[in-house]
């Protein structure tokens, strides 16, 4: 232990701290980032293909008389384990086993009409971490979205086109009035964020639940069940490659929704004084910065992103009518994604494309191949966990410490060549 | 990305250099305002006729009490007066405030909190039951063993974040401690034996914690989150893989029976609430009152405190930061594991998919609106213990309002206590921090 600590880390190092911004992340993806991403991946896959193999009842039975023949219970992990995987990629990205190529692609599809909504409130966890706040309301955010967008969706009758526009915007300011009364409360009153959001929550199931169950309000006229009418044909995502695939035109917005983030995190000035009040709220407020406005209008801006979620969910994923459980876990599984995108937008949606992939995949997964779901689960928690820790995944790999040692030596050759 | 810890550090300093000129906050006095107006609706507006029975003895009991029975309506109405009068005792201390002493102060704002507090109770209670009996020790006890887990819970949170590891993993630890005390415990036959299974897959969950946050600088928050996923999927996919192919020898826990002690659980109304509790309840007890003495005065808490406040001096004194950080967020995942094996050993004898079903988050919750103090921690778990039993027994008895939004009331009065009267809220000061040494 004492020798773990008498080693300073990389962050020690005075060059990597002075460095300019675009410089450093140049950096980063030289010093092997992608490569420690795609290990991180293979890793979790492995240890995924652990599981898989170890609860296959082949194996198991293999494994009884793995003395007397060792190469049935090889043989047996390793059908379990490519089948498993196999079904995985058919599952969410191509299917081989079709014959033409337009059903084949159809995974492909799928994946993105799942990641769409991830992606979305993956941009507004990870919009709110960059501002030094924990958004775990997106559940909350998202039903109140949902609700609002759905009622818009069912019970208005406009004409094709401003349906749909009126719906996604009562979506979007369902979300961020739900976000804002967080901002409002911790910039007014200093109440902590976390908890606001947690309780946020549960008030937004029950309030959405009551709703459901009212006739009147958003339950269906001739039912029992607190489930809402379908929505109406003006008010659904138009499906964006033909009636033939699930992927409707919300991931375009999706699209937009990413870079209008870009946009504004990077070269707008309200997303300047939102990295600012992250890094330091202090200097940010000492810079002259309003620094509790700036949470009130960050909650605004990532409670309409889970919005947006909620609104995907609603008018694109399942039109025929929501319940409370609409937001299927999108809020927490967000909170993932933000992380592994490392809470930029591009990366968010990388990050929000592979986890649809595997959402997609997974699905197919347990029904071909009878391997539960949650494989996926632990799958993506230990891609995010190894990718956070690059040095236990060089440890691992037996790879050198590429980042110090690059580091130090970059700068004695560019001296040199200076000296030259 | 220092989320959690980012605690609007932007208050404290102002009122810690000033705390000889006292600043004037209305926002007890606004949120208790609020409470009026709600009052003022439910007691006197929508108010209820009947009379309200509350059961303060089962027949059971050795000493028996008399039932009390209030009119809902009269005692709506009263309530609210004196509520209101409350109310203007609050803001006139906040006028006045400075012509009394601090601590005079202080103590008169908090003895007006809680007497609003208990009032409002009273009224609520006899105004949602009204021509009905509300079996009191009942309700209280409920509240007592449902809060366990969140105890625990929020216990080893507080001792996590004291020593500067933010804890976002509780409900992992919860749900780790509630699988493996059900799977052990239901292969031994041993109930004891799965309470140190659980306590043990608390300590493996915080092992992962720490070495990632400690050894690897993850950032805290991350960790914890990704925790809490990976054990969701592991518990999962081992339950519907191992435990659901033989739910007879491996997923049939023997629980905890409940034990009461012998002549304290005589005493009326203390008594059942407290000492007619499973010995996962009574670990609690002496959990609670262990954090808070170790913590606060004993060695090993101030260097603990002195770890989480402010570890390079710490480390200028001889205290090794790192191996005090890393050997007590694992007794955090044990105490927390603890709390898992509530649901698995106490509430229930089998374990199912996700069953702490965002307990953890509440006590995360709780150690906020505690203070990081696991004395107020604990009375913030019981809180929401008291409302999720509330829920019970009024459901039990049918509610005027719509249930869902007797569901909802425990988490709108968080947010208005939060907001209102707890406030700026200070962690640890390295919460959250790796430490490293230069």
């Amino acid at each position: 232990m004492s020798a773990q600590t008498a080693t300073p880390p990389a962050t020690n190092d005075p060059s990597s701290t002075q460095q300019p911004r675009a410089n450093a992340i140049l950096k980063e993806i030289v010093n092997g980032n992608v490569l420690i991403t795609v290990l991180a991946v293979f890793l979790a896959l492995l240890i995924g293909g652990v599981l898989i193999a170890f609860s296959n009842e082949d194996v198991q039975a293999a494994a009884g008389y793995f003395f007397s023949r060792p190469q049935d219970t090889f043989v047996a992990i390793w059908n379990a384990v490519s089948g498993a995987y196999v079904a995985l990629f058919q599952g969410s990205i191509y299917n081989f086993r079709r014959d033409d190529f337009v059903t084949a692609i159809r995974p492909l599809t799928d994946t993105l009409t799942y990641a769409a909504p991830l992606i979305v409130a993956g941009l507004g966890v990870g919009l709110a971490f960059r501002v030094g706040m924990f958004n775990i309301g997106g559940r909350g955010q998202m039903l109140i979205a949902a609700a609002a967008a759905g009622w818009v969706g069912f019970s208005f009758h406009l004409p094709w086109g401003v349906h749909l526009v009126v719906a996604v915007i009562a979506g979007i300011a369902g979300g961020a009035l739900w976000a804002g009364i967080v901002g409002l409360l911790k910039a007014r009153t200093g109440a902590h964020e976390v908890i606001l959001t947690i309780m946020l929550n549960y008030v937004a199931f029950y309030l959405v639940s009551y709703m459901l169950r009212a006739p009147g309000l958003l339950q269906a006229p001739d039912q029992v069940n607190p489930k809402s009418p379908p929505m109406l044909e003006t008010a659904i995502f138009p499906p964006l490659l033909g009636p033939a695939y699930k992927l409707h035109a919300g991931f375009i917005l999706v699209i937009l929704a990413t870079i209008f983030v870009w946009w504004l995190l990077n070269r707008s000035s309200l997303g300047f004084r939102f990295r600012a009040v992250g890094e330091n709220p202090n200097a940010a407020r000492v810079a002259g910065m309003d620094v509790k406005n700036i949470y009130v209008y960050a909650m605004l801006v990532s409670g309409g992103l889970l919005g947006l979620a909620g609104v995907m969910q609603v008018l694109g994923t399942v039109p025929t009518g929501f319940s409370s459980g609409i937001d299927a876990g999108i809020g927490f599984d967000a909170i993932t994604v933000a992380l592994l995108g490392r809470s930029k937008p591009w990366g968010i949606f990388a990050a929000g494309v592979l986890f649809g992939a595997f959402k997609a995949g997974g699905y197919a997964m347990q029904a071909s191949q009878g391997v539960p779901v949650d494989v996926v689960t632990i799958v993506q928690s230990l891609i995010v966990l190894f990718i956070a820790a690059p040095p236990l995944v060089r440890a691992i790999f037996f790879l050198p410490d590429g980042s110090r040692r690059r580091r130090r030596t970059t700068p004695i050759v560019t001296k040199e060549v200076e000296a030259k | 990305m220092s989320t959690s810890t980012a605690v609007t550090p932007d208050a404290t300093p102002v009122s810690a250099t000033l705390e000889s000129t006292e600043i004037r906050s209305w926002k007890a006095t606004i949120a208790l305002g609020v409470f009026v107006v709600v009052a003022l609706l439910l007691f006197v507006v929508l108010g209820r006729d009947g009379a309200t029975t509350f059961r303060l003895s089962s027949e059971s009991d050795v000493v028996q009490l008399a039932d009390w029975v209030l009119p809902a309506r009269s005692t709506g109405i009263t309530v609210t007066v004196l509520l209101a009068l409350l109310t203007a005792v609050v803001a006139v201390l906040t006028v006045a405030g400075s012509r009394l002493s601090a601590r005079l102060r202080r103590v008169a704002l908090a003895v007006s909190i809680v007497a609003f507090t208990f009032l409002f109770l009273l009224a609520f209670l006899a105004w949602a039951a009204a021509g009905e009996s509300i079996p009191v020790t009942g309700l209280l006890l409920g509240t007592v063993s449902l809060s366990a887990p969140l105890i625990f819970g929020a216990l080893g949170g507080v001792i996590s974040e004291r020593v500067g590891v933010v804890n976002v993993a509780i409900e992992g630890q919860l749900l780790a401690g509630a699988f493996c005390a059900a799977l052990v415990a239901s292969i031994t036959g041993n109930p004891f034996a799965g309470l140190i299974a659980a306590m043990v897959a608390g300590v493996l969950v915080s092992f992962v914690l720490a070495a990632f946050s400690i050894k690897y600088l993850v950032d805290q928050v991350i960790v914890g989150v990704v925790l809490n996923v990976l054990v969701l999927g592991l518990t999962s996919f081992l339950y519907s893989t191992v435990l659901s192919q033989d739910t007879q020898n491996l997923n049939t826990a023997p629980r905890f029976p409940r034990f009461p002690i012998p002549v304290l659980s005589d005493i009326p109304i203390v008594g059942p609430v407290l000492f007619r509790q499973t010995l996962i309840v009574y670990l609690m007890y002496i959990a609670v009152i262990a954090v808070y003495i170790g913590l606060f005065h004993t060695k090993w808490g101030l260097r603990l405190r002195a770890v989480g406040e402010h570890p390079q001096a710490a480390d200028t004194v001889g205290i090794r930061v790192n191996p005090t950080r890393f050997w007590n967020v694992s007794l955090a995942g044990a105490v927390a594991g603890l709390g898992g094996a509530y649901f698995t050993l106490d509430s229930v004898s089998s374990f199912g998919k996700d069953m702490t079903a965002g307990a953890g988050f509440i006590a995360l919750a709780a150690v906020i609106f505690g203070r990081w103090n696991p004395i107020r921690a604990t009375f913030a778990a019981l809180l929401f213990g008291f409302a999720t039993n509330l829920q019970n027994v009024l459901g039990a008895i049918g509610s005027p309002v719509p249930s869902e939004f007797m569901l909802m009331l425990p988490y709108v009065v968080t947010v208005l206590a939060v907001a209102g009267l707890v406030g700026y809220a200070r962690g640890p000061a390295a919460s959250g921090k790796p430490y490293i040494k230069s």
